[in-house]
C-alpha cells in the first residue's frame, strides 16, 4: 500500500490480520468467488448481508456463515439507524417527547407515541380521567395503524420473494390509510398525534366519512391478498416450514405479535391486559398452529380483518360522542390549544389565538408556562406495554419529579424479535433467511430507536 | 382476565397525583417560598380553567395517592438552583432553590391484590433455595399498581430463577430490561430494571437490581432468560453495567470502539448552537432548564 491509495476505496484485498481470504462483491460478480473457491477443501464462506440490502427492511446487517448454501450460523449486527431517541427525550418535556418516539418505529408511529403517552399517564395517575372519546380516536387510529403496517409487512414481505403485485397492491392500499392519517393528523407519519392527557386536535369535519370510505374499500380489495397468496404454490413453498420457531422458543427468546401467535398461543394484550376499553370492543385473537413463515403472513392477513371490525365499532361511538372532549381536563395538564388542521397544516386554532393575543392576558400566560416549561410528573417508575403491531411494545418510565422524563426506554418488538433470527436460520437455506427476516417484520427504526 | 389481577382498581387511592409539589415530601424549608411548589403556571381568575372549580378539585384530591411517609421515601439527589442559576450575584431568588428528588421507598404490608401473595411465594421458593427472603431482596415498593421487587446483586440469578421456574410465580417472559443511572445515589448509581410477565397468571412484577459506579458488576440472567441476551448487550453498551456470565457483551447499538457510555447522565447529549438571523439557541442540553 503507498501513500497515494485512495483510503475509502473498497478493500480489495484481505487485512493483514483477517484470518482466510477474503473477497469483495457488489453483486453480479459472485462468479468470482466460486471460481477463487473452486477446488479449494473449505467451503465455509461468511458472508455479510447488508446493512445496505433490499430484503433486510433497512439497515439490518447479517453475518451469515455458509457452507454451500446452508446457513451455519446466523448473527444480526444492528445499531446502524441508532440515532438516540431515548437520551434525547431525557431533555425535552413530557410532552415534546412524543415527537421524538413517534420516530422509533416508523411504520407504526401511533403506537410508540400510545406507549408512551400511556407511561406518561400512569405516571401522573391520570389514566382513569382520560375522556373516553380521546381513548376511541386512539384506539381507531392505532387500529388503522395496524393495518398499515401490516400491509407494509405482506407487501415488503412479498417483494422479496418476487411476488411485486403484492407489493404493489399493498402500497396502493396502504396509502388508503396513510390518507386517513393525514385528513385526521395532518402528516403521514410522524404524527405526535397522541399526547399525554388526550389527542392533540379532535377528529376533523368529514373525517368519519372518509373513514367508512376508506373501510369499504379495505373491505373491498383486502379479500385480493387472500385470493394471490393463500393458496399460491409458490408463495406455499417458500414459507411453507420457514423460520420456525414454536412457543417455548417465543417465551425464552421474548419474541411476541404474530410470531408467538403464529404458534397458537393468543397472546394478545388488547385482550390479556386490556387498556383503554379494549375489552369494550369485540373482537377476536387470530392464532395459526404452524409457527412458520407462513402462518404469521396468516395472522397478519386476519389481523387486519379483526382491526377493521374495531375500526367500525369505534366509529360507531364517535359517531355518538361527537362534541365531547378529546384532552383531560386539567388545564394544567393538557396542552393549552386545542390544534386544528388548517389549509396551510396544523395549528393553533384561530379561536385560541384571538383568545390569547386578545381577550386574557392570564390565557397568555398560562400557554407560555404550558408550552415551554412543561408540567411536572411525580417522581416514579413505570411500565406501560401495549400490542403493537410488531408484539409488545412497553415504556419504561421514570420520572424524577421534574418536567423532563428522567428516563425513557421503549421495550420495542422488533429489537426482541430480531433476537430469534439465529434460531429461525441456523441449519436452513441461504434463501430463506430472506423469507424469514421478512416473517419477523423487523423495522430498524425500532431496533435501533 | 381474573378480577384480582388488577390492585389499582382495588386500591384508587393508589393511582398518582396531578400535582406534582404535594407528592415531593421532603420540600427544604424555605425553598416552597421561593417559587410556586408546584412549578405549575400561575392560574390567574382570566384562564379558562376548570380544574380551579372546587368540585373539581374536591375531586382531584380523591386521587391523590397515599402520602409516603417521608422516611421511608428514598432521597437520591440534592438540587441546587434552578433555570441556570446559580452562585451569588443572583437576584432571583432562584440559585438559593434546594429541591430534593425521593423516590417511591418502602411499601409496608399489606401490599394490596395479588402483590402479597407473590411475595408471600417468593419468600417460600426462595426459602426452599435456602435463601433468606432479607438476604434476597432489600425493599419491596408498590408504586402506581406495579411492584417491584429491589434485589441485592448477588441474587439476581437465582431469583430470576426462581421466579420462573416456582409454578405459583411462573414469570416465563422477560419483557424489557434496561438501565437507569442515578449519578447522586451513591454506592448505588447503576439500577438494572428487569420487567417480567406471566403468562399463566397474568401478571407483571419488576425486579431491581442496582451496583456502585466503581463496580458495575451486576450477574447475568441469560441462563434463565435467553432474550437477555440483546437487552443486557444495550444496557452495558448505554451504561456500561458489565454483566458477569453473559456469553458475548459487546456493544449493541455503538461502534465497537465508541468511548464512553452514552445514557449515563454525565454524558452530554451534544449538538452545536444553531444561528438564524443573528440569535443564536444553545444545543438542548445548555438550554436553561427548570429541573
Amino acid at each position: 500500500m503507498t501513500a497515494t491509495t485512495d483510503q475509502f476505496a473498497a478493500t480489495q484485498n484481505a487485512p493483514d490480520d483477517a484470518p482466510g481470504r477474503s473477497f469483495t462483491v457488489t453483486g453480479q460478480d459472485w462468479d468470482s468467488v466460486t471460481d477463487a473457491l473452486m477446488g479449494s477443501e473449505d467451503e465455509r464462506i461468511i458472508v455479510n448481508m447488508g446493512p445496505q440490502h433490499p430484503s433486510t427492511h433497512g439497515v439490518l446487517r447479517l453475518i451469515l456463515e455458509l457452507e454451500g448454501e446452508s446457513v451455519r450460523d446466523a448473527r444480526a449486527g444492528i445499531g446502524y439507524l441508532h440515532t438516540g431517541i431515548e437520551k434525547n427525550m431525557e431533555f425535552r418535556t413530557w410532552t415534546q417527547g412524543v415527537t421524538f418516539c413517534t420516530r422509533a418505529d416508523y411504520l407504526s408511529p401511533l403506537f410508540n407515541e400510545a406507549a408512551y403517552c400511556g407511561a406518561v399517564e400512569k405516571l401522573l395517575g391520570i389514566t382513569d380521567q382520560i375522556p373516553q372519546r380521546a381513548l376511541d380516536i386512539r384506539i381507531m387510529m392505532m387500529e388503522f395503524n395496524r393495518i398499515a403496517s401490516h400491509l407494509v409487512a405482506i407487501a415488503t414481505g412479498g417483494m422479496e420473494i418476487g411476488a411485486l403485485t403484492v407489493m404493489t397492491i399493498g402500497f396502493r392500499d396502504r396509502e388508503r390509510v396513510l390518507d386517513i392519517f393525514e385528513y385526521i393528523t395532518g402528516l403521514r407519519m410522524n404524527h405526535a398525534y397522541i399526547r399525554p392527557g388526550g389527542v392533540v386536535n379532535d377528529l376533523p369535519d368529514g373525517a368519519l366519512d372518509k373513514v367508512r370510505e376508506c373501510i369499504a374499500w379495505l373491505q373491498q380489495y383486502l379479500p385480493e391478498y387472500a385470493d394471490l397468496c393463500n393458496e399460491n404454490p409458490i408463495f406455499r413453498a417458500r414459507l411453507d416450514d420457514i423460520g420456525y420457531l414454536d412457543l417455548a422458543g417465543c417465551l425464552a427468546l421474548g419474541a411476541t405479535g404474530p410470531v408467538v401467535r403464529a404458534t397458537g398461543y393468543p397472546y394478545d394484550l388488547r385482550k390479556m391486559q386490556p387498556y383503554w376499553g379494549y375489552e369494550t370492543y369485540d373482537f377476536d385473537v387470530c392464532t395459526r398452529t404452524s409457527a412458520d413463515a407462513y402462518g404469521r403472513f396468516r395472522v397478519r392477513l386476519d389481523e387486519m380483518y379483526q382491526s377493521l371490525r374495531i375500526i367500525e365499532q369505534a366509529v360507531e361511538r364517535l359517531e355518538k360522542s361527537q362534541g365531547e372532549p378529546v384532552m383531560v381536563a386539567d388545564k394544567k395538564i393538557a396542552w393549552p390549544a386545542q390544534l386544528a388542521v388548517g389549509a396551510d397544516g396544523q395549528g393553533n386554532s384561530l379561536d385560541h389565538i384571538r383568545h390569547i393575543m386578545g381577550e386574557s392576558m392570564e390565557a397568555l400566560i398560562h400557554h407560555f408556562k404550558i408550552v415551554t416549561e412543561g408540567f411536572r410528573v411525580p417522581p416514579g417508575q413505570v411500565y406501560f406495554p401495549i400490542e403493537s403491531s410488531r408484539g409488545e411494545l412497553g415504556c419504561h418510565l421514570v420520572s424524577d419529579g421534574g418536567t423532563r422524563p428522567y428516563r425513557a426506554h421503549f421495550r420495542d418488538p422488533s429489537f426482541v424479535n430480531l433476537q430469534s433470527i439465529a434460531a429461525m436460520c441456523e441449519g436452513g437455506m441461504v434463501s430463506d433467511v430472506i423469507v424469514a427476516v421478512a416473517s419477523l417484520d423487523p423495522v430498524m427504526g425500532g431496533v435501533d430507536r | 382476565m381474573s378480577p384480582d389481577n388488577e390492585p389499582d382498581k382495588r386500591k384508587p387511592d393508589e393511582a398518582g397525583a396531578n400535582e406534582a409539589g404535594k407528592n415531593v415530601p421532603q420540600e427544604a424549608a424555605g425553598a416552597d417560598k421561593t417559587v410556586p411548589a408546584d412549578g405549575h403556571p400561575a392560574t390567574g381568575p382570566g384562564v379558562d380553567a376548570p380544574i380551579a372549580d372546587s368540585a373539581a378539585a374536591g375531586a382531584e384530591q380523591e386521587n391523590l395517592p397515599e402520602r409516603l411517609p417521608s422516611e421511608s421515601a428514598e432521597v437520591i439527589e440534592t438540587r441546587r438552583g434552578a433555570f441556570g442559576v446559580r452562585g451569588t450575584g443572583d437576584t432571583s431568588g432562584y440559585g438559593g432553590l434546594v429541591r430534593t428528588i425521593a423516590m417511591p421507598g418502602s411499601s409496608p404490608r399489606p401490599y394490596g391484590g395479588w402483590f402479597d401473595a407473590v411475595a408471600d411465594q417468593l419468600a417460600g421458593a426462595l426459602a426452599e433455595r435456602q435463601i433468606e427472603f432479607t438476604d434476597a431482596i432489600e425493599k419491596v415498593v408498590v408504586d402506581r399498581g406495579e411492584i417491584t421487587f429491589h434485589i441485592r446483586r448477588t441474587h439476581i440469578a437465582d431469583v430470576a430463577r426462581t421466579v420462573r421456574d416456582d409454578e405459583l410465580l411462573r414469570f416465563e417472559m422477560l419483557s424489557s430490561l434496561s438501565g437507569v443511572h442515578y449519578p447522586h445515589d451513591s454506592g448505588r448509581e447503576l439500577h438494572v430494571c428487569y420487567e417480567l410477565f406471566s403468562l399463566t397468571h397474568n401478571r407483571r412484577i419488576r425486579l431491581e437490581v442496582s451496583c456502585p459506579d466503581d463496580d458495575p458488576h451486576i450477574p447475568s440472567v441469560t441462563a434463565t432468560y435467553p432474550t437477555a441476551d440483546w437487552h443486557e448487550r444495550e444496557t452495558y453498551d448505554f451504561f456500561g453495567v458489565v454483566f458477569d456470565g453473559h456469553p458475548g457483551l459487546t456493544r449493541i447499538e455503538m461502534p465497537d470502539d465508541w468511548p464512553g457510555f452514552p445514557q449515563r447522565k454525565d454524558y452530554p447529549l451534544g449538538g452545536i448552537p444553531v444561528e438564524y438571523k443573528g440569535a443564536t439557541i444553545p444545543p438542548p442540553d445548555d438550554r436553561r432548564a427548570y429541573n
